[in-house]
């Protein structure tokens, strides 16, 4: 194991994170989009929501992401591995996120809803200022949980032709014969990154506005 | 662009076959999991500080790291050092020290919930070490450890599927395989995954009838 094969799966792991953090961002969206489709009380958006949750909570992501790169294709939409990859990945956290983030707007106090109603707030801006913000700060370590699984997820879009942290071990394994201090290195360098998320997630967790009292 | 399911639902035998491994690895991969991170919480409470310091650093380990990159290191990597194991044997081993990580640190969880009072109850009737924990521990902690116990077998199903990249057959390589040879890659993808959704859905099924039971014995 020299220092250059390090350092090629210290840059591929730069791929790693590209590909984690913006997934985790566009899941987040959606799963804020899905969580108000759920809470809106029309039967066809509360049903797609919750048939959308159940199913990317029910397929591994492995079947997801070779889903996405053989069906999109077979119907004329052709992407690139890193769409297919982030596509994949986004689509799959943010079915998790939507079942964590329902925790949290449970846990808004029905106090304050009821507050922003008589403060003259329409239900959406209600959903928009109160309580999408305080179920955001209630699940905020869900969503730390969320991103290291992410990270570790994101080994899996290889599949689709991204070369990342855990492609480029397999690449130079195969071609060094070593794939033990390859692979122990590269475990190594996710470990390292989700030690540093899970601090992170920490310091922010502490800077963060206190919760709401029930 | 049409779809032909047909072709992928006359190899009905062979998709079965490949959910029978995948079920049979899951099952006894998720037991030998639950077993064994068992034992490593019960070590890390009893065996003294030492043992809990080094038992976290596996635990640690295994639970930052994707499970894909440990069975690589297991597979491709294990030879080198004379661990020569079949895919099957790998992907079962692989699975249960991954699986246990987890299960170590929910029956952690399960420990610190009992209330010491009890097992110094225990111990001051004379019940030993051993018939404290199995007899009143363990069903003390058992309605708090189900629910975790049951996400982390149903998470263990979904890994299951990175075993075909090892090549143990099991369903995904199985329905890939299939897929590939009649030129239906799509439809087999397809019906991989409706497969495994109603196999997910039928494990939190039962999760839910497990605790619902669970509770009214410990109501």
């Amino acid at each position: 194991m020299t220092w250059t094969l390090f350092e090629l799966l210290l840059q591929a792991s730069l791929m790693t994170i590209f590909v984690s953090v913006t997934s985790i961002l566009l899941g987040l969206a959606f799963a804020i989009g899905l969580s108000a489709m759920r809470m809106s009380g029309i039967g066809p958006l509360v049903w797609f929501a919750r048939i959308f949750i159940s199913f990317f909570r029910g397929v591994p992501l492995l079947v997801q992401l070779l889903l996405i790169f053989n069906l999109l294709p077979a119907i004329g939409i052709s992407l690139s591995s890193l769409a297919t990859a982030l596509i994949g990945l986004s689509l799959c956290t943010a079915a998790y996120q939507a079942e964590n983030l329902r925790g949290g707007f449970e846990g808004v106090p029905r106090g304050l809803i009821e507050s922003a109603e008589m403060a003259g707030l329409s239900p959406v801006q209600s959903f928009i200022w109160i309580r999408t913000p305080i179920a955001l700060r209630l699940t905020f370590p869900a969503l730390v949980n969320e991103a290291i699984l992410i990270l570790k997820s994101s080994s899996l879009v290889s599949v689709v032709g991204m070369i990342e942290l855990t492609k480029m071990a397999q690449n130079l394994a195969a071609s060094t014969y070593m794939p033990l201090p390859i692979f122990a290195s590269a475990g190594l360098i996710y470990l390292a990154i989700n030690w540093i998320v899970a601090i992170a997630g920490r310091r922010a967790e502490a800077a963060l506005p206190g919760l709401p009292a029930k | 662009m049409s779809f032909d399911f047909a072709v992928i639902l006359a190899k009905g035998p062979q998709i079965l076959a490949g959910l029978g491994v995948t079920i049979l690895i899951w099952v006894a991969g998720t037991i030998l999991a639950a077993a064994l991170g068992f034992l490593v919480a019960t070590a890390r409470r009893y065996g003294g500080r030492l043992a809990d310091l080094v038992l976290s650093v596996p635990v640690e380990v295994l639970r930052g790291t994707p499970f894909l990159v440990q069975i690589f290191l297991l597979y491709f990597g294990g030879p080198y050092i004379g661990l020569r194991l079949d895919p099957i044997a790998a992907g079962l081993l692989g699975l249960s020290v991954y699986g246990a990580a987890y299960y170590a640190e929910i029956f952690r969880a399960g420990f610190q919930s009992v209330p010491p009072g009890h097992s110094e109850a225990a111990d001051c009737v004379g019940l030993t070490r051993i018939q404290t924990i199995l007899h009143v521990q363990l069903p003390e902690m058992a309605l708090l450890v189900l629910p975790p116990s049951m996400n982390m077998a149903v998470i263990l199903l979904k890994e299951t599927a990175l075993l075909s990249l090892i090549t143990v057959p099991e369903m995904t390589m199985t329905v890939q395989a299939i897929g590939s040879q009649q030129y239906a890659f799509v439809e087999s993808i397809v019906v991989l995954a409706l497969v495994y959704w109603a196999l997910v859905e039928l494990a939190n099924f039962l999760g839910r009838v497990a605790e619902r039971r669970l509770s009214t014995y410990s109501a």
